[in-house]
């Protein structure tokens, strides 16, 4: 069965305040080379169909419900 | 004037709410289970704060899609008088009948405390018992209260006076340090374009009692009763 992968990021423009926090405290760990700490949700689901089909019936799930298109941005990867 | 306060699995000031109408409004009131699929017979409906669903995958996300949301919509977009305080906020943004969405707040802080609101526009049926600039003392109990939306959206939530709230200073200044969570333009309560829609992040059922610190969140519910009495309310067809 096909397992998808779907990637959830907030939107560029807004501001991730929990990746500041990350980035701040990876900073504290000595780690002053990392900047632009973005921290998004990652879901793993089996969805039963052909490719096409799934990753038709993905892009609504993601459109209906698990991202928000007002703050979010999404990608996903559908792997055979 | 019948309210209906609706009730999802981990909402947790539906009784607040209800009080508040019972005891302090004396008007009728109902609680709706989140499975009910009507909202029949009903003056407003008041969508309480908690953490419906447990906030899973979004604050309100979940939510928004049970039975009695649909209900909601239906009553709403027919013009009848819904508001979400917390939580009902941030399920009434995911339903899309009010424009915007709730994350986390700047700082990451659990914010619970007393906050001063600027009432920026008193012409709706949720402030018509207050005036325009009045400052109200009314508490915010959240984590993502933090208002944003696009900039087109600010441009027509300004453009038509849909900004209702302001988190402000005592003088009635909504600056920065009067901010409690980020919120764009210091927005803590908005309406739809026809203003029967509220949202607003303060809990006005905490504070309509002097007891308790404040009596100003009970400035909004006798808006209510008294935009209801004026207009001879709001009857929609079922």
């Amino acid at each position: 069965m096909p397992q998808v992968k779907v990637f959830i990021t907030l939107k560029p423009t807004l501001l991730d305040a929990q990746g500041r926090v990350i980035e701040n405290a990876l900073g504290a760990l000595g780690y002053d080379n990392v900047k632009q700490v973005r921290m998004g949700k990652y879901i793993e689901m089996e969805v039963q169909g052909d490719t096409p089909r799934v990753e038709r019936e993905v892009r609504e799930m993601c459109d209906r419900l698990l991202a928000n298109p007002v703050i979010e941005d999404y990608r996903f990867e559908v792997v055979e | 004037m019948k309210f209906g306060v609706i009730r999802f699995p981990g909402s947790n000031c539906d009784q607040d709410a209800y009080f508040v109408v019972r005891d302090v409004l004396k008007q009728p009131v109902d609680y709706i289970w989140h499975q009910e699929t009507s909202v029949k017979g009903y003056d407003c409906i008041i969508l309480p704060g908690g953490f419906s669903y447990g906030d899973y995958l979004r604050t309100g996300a979940i939510a928004r899609f049970s039975p009695v949301m649909s209900a909601t919509q239906e009553f709403a977009e027919r013009g009848g008088l819904v508001i979400g305080i917390c939580n009902g906020f941030q399920v009434l943004c995911e339903a899309h009948l009010l424009p915007g969405a709730l994350i986390r707040n700047v700082g990451l802080k659990f914010r619970c405390r007393q906050v001063q609101l600027r009432v920026d526009n008193a012409d709706t049926p949720w402030t018509c018992a207050t005036t325009e600039g009045q400052v109200l003392t009314i508490p915010i109990a959240h984590g993502e209260g933090c208002y944003v939306a696009d900039a087109d959206t600010l441009a027509a939530l300004q453009a038509n006076r849909q900004i209702v709230f302001r988190y402000c200073d005592e003088s009635g200044v909504p600056d920065l340090a009067a901010n409690p969570n980020g919120s764009m333009l210091n927005i803590a309560g908005v309406c739809n374009p026809t203003f029967n829609v509220l949202g607003m992040m303060p809990h006005p059922e905490r504070a309509s009692e002097s007891i308790l610190g404040s009596a100003d969140g009970r400035r909004i519910f006798e808006s209510v009763l008294q935009s209801v009495q004026q207009t001879g309310g709001f009857v929609p067809a079922h």
